[in-house]
């Protein structure tokens, strides 16, 4: 595959590397449990209440014939999917979300509610750790920080133009972060995953006797579960993505680089 | 080339690894053991940041749910509970009993007579739905004080005249949330008398936890030291029968 070497360069430190890896499984039984807990009511509301006959933003319905995705006025026919699809013993099921996208794979609300509390605690845990971790060794200053000249729109524009003609970097260009990875990197370490723990705080009522502010600021228990599963939906396409691009870039080296630290740099 | 395959493929055995393999992980003894665990953590860690007595939020009158939803059982449906309904609940008594001093024996009238307190909360159902309804009735520390309880008490048990599966509803909370002043024993919704799928004559309203704890249709209150022995010893129906936590604070 590869004509010539090339050298190989250290390029993900330890912290990271482990946290990584502890996400990969993580955040998978996160959303995968918080899919089963969605199919308990598999409604969204705005505000703070919020029950079947008040108005949703967002359904998924199904029975014998059809399944069906409403956001707004807009139906949107899923059957075969969501709302509508075969058990492993071929017969229809009518909850929100099916078998094999959810844990566990049969409807539990108690079970996937013990999944993703108990996992929450390593997201919690492991995403600290990580923070404290990237200060010391300054891996957000060094890797994730856009400096000034990537952040010209000439710069972004080139880049994602190198991105949509799959033109990868090559050289010693290859162990920085482009600024559409640096992007998502941040959206996903410091939007994502802290809106993800704090609205998902909200929803529990004994928090919120603790951290009422937190009501004001998502606008209500049902905003803070419309806005945890929008953000749960966002960090499932940055995986799709994520593993995207690392197929297109070279599973091999990419992963190597993920599990040991070293990168192989292309010769250009 | 072969690389790239041999990765992708364990990239797609491993998603199908992970949804029936998560299966068969819980539901062994070690994962039961660390979902405990995780409970346990979960309620300290709660308990260790809030503030015991902090209050629940309470709201407006106009942010009331314009219907307040009722789920699990409408009504315990019994000729015990019909005859008590046709009463209006006249011959209806919450009793009061276990590890206490003076046992009682209480009348609609009685509550209506002690002390009220009236708030005006979000109910959570664990399935993820909401409702505001603003609650009246007794505060349950006023109804513990009464009847005198001992030192030996550590949790306080509600039996209703509803049940699942043949098994008696009952629910259990400890002393931190039933002295606390928001968890209360309520005969009114939006101020009228409690409806029959609201939990009519009298339901528990213990505000800082999921919805399966509030106990509707009341028959009796025991102040116990132990859960053990009670149901099947986890502490409320939806415990025993479907494996929910016992602390239900998120």
């Amino acid at each position: 595959m590869s004509k010539a070497r090339g050298k190989l360069v250290y390029r993900h430190r330890l912290p990271t590397r482990l946290w990584h890896w502890l996400n990969a499984l993580t955040i998978f039984i996160l959303l995968m449990s918080g899919l089963m807990i969605f199919n308990a009511h598999p409604r969204l509301y705005w505000g703070a209440y919020g029950a079947n006959r008040d108005h949703a933003w967002l359904t998924i319905r199904g029975n014998q014939a059809i399944g069906q995705l409403t956001i707004g006025s807009v139906a949107i026919p899923t059957t075969g999917v969501l709302g509508h699809w075969k058990d492993q013993q071929g017969r229809i099921q009518t909850r929100a979300f099916p078998y094999w996208a959810t844990i566990p794979s049969r409807y539990s609300l108690a079970g996937a509610r013990r999944w993703h509390l108990t996992f929450a605690w390593l997201l919690i845990g492991g995403g600290c750790a990580f923070v404290v971790a990237s200060l010391i060794n300054r891996h957000f200053v060094r890797d994730l920080r856009p400096r000034r000249e990537e952040l010209a729109p000439r710069h972004i524009w080139r880049d994602i133009k190198d991105h949509a003609r799959l033109r990868f970097p090559t050289g010693e260009a290859a162990t920085r972060y482009n600024i559409l990875q640096k992007a998502s990197y941040i959206f996903v370490i410091f939007l994502a995953i802290p809106l993800m723990i704090l609205t998902g705080l909200t929803m529990g009522p004994g928090f919120d006797t603790t951290m009422p502010w937190l009501l004001d600021l998502f606008g209500g228990r049902q905003s803070a579960r419309s806005i945890h599963f929008l953000c749960a939906m966002a960090l499932a396409a940055f995986i799709g993505v994520h593993l995207v691009m690392v197929v297109l870039a070279g599973p091999y080296n990419e992963v190597r680089s993920m599990v040991t630290g070293w990168f192989r740099l292309r010769e250009r | 080339m072969n690389g790239r395959l041999t990765r992708r493929g364990l990239i797609v055995g491993a998603g199908g690894a992970l949804v029936a393999g998560c299966d068969r992980i819980g539901k062994s003894a070690v994962a039961k053991t660390t979902f405990k665990g995780a409970e346990a953590l979960t309620m300290s860690a709660q308990r260790l940041v809030t503030d015991r007595a902090a209050l629940a939020p309470e709201f407006g009158a106009g942010d009331i749910s314009p219907i307040f939803r009722s789920n699990g059982n409408a009504t315990p449906g019994t000729p015990e509970y019909a005859r008590l309904l046709a009463g209006n609940f006249r011959d209806w008594r919450l009793e009061v009993g276990g590890l206490v001093d003076r046992p009682l024996m209480l009348s609609l009238d009685d509550l209506f007579a002690m002390p009220k307190r009236t708030q005006t909360t979000r109910h959570d159902c664990v399935e993820g739905w909401s409702a505001i309804g603003r609650w009246t009735g007794v505060p349950l520390r006023f109804v513990l004080q009464r009847a005198g309880l001992r030192a030996s008490a550590r949790y306080i048990v509600f039996s209703c005249y509803d049940s699942f599966g043949g098994a008696p509803y009952y629910e259990s909370i400890d002393l931190v949330d039933a002295l606390h002043p928001q968890t209360i024993l309520a005969w009114g919704l939006n101020g009228h008398r409690l409806p029959v799928p609201n939990g009519a004559p009298l339901r528990l309203r213990v505000e800082r936890q999921l919805g399966y704890k509030h106990a509707k249709f009341l028959r009796s209150i025991e102040a116990v030291a132990s859960l053990d022995g009670i149901g099947h010893g986890g502490g409320g129906t939806w415990e025993d029968v479907g494996d929910y936590a016992w602390y239900a604070g998120i």
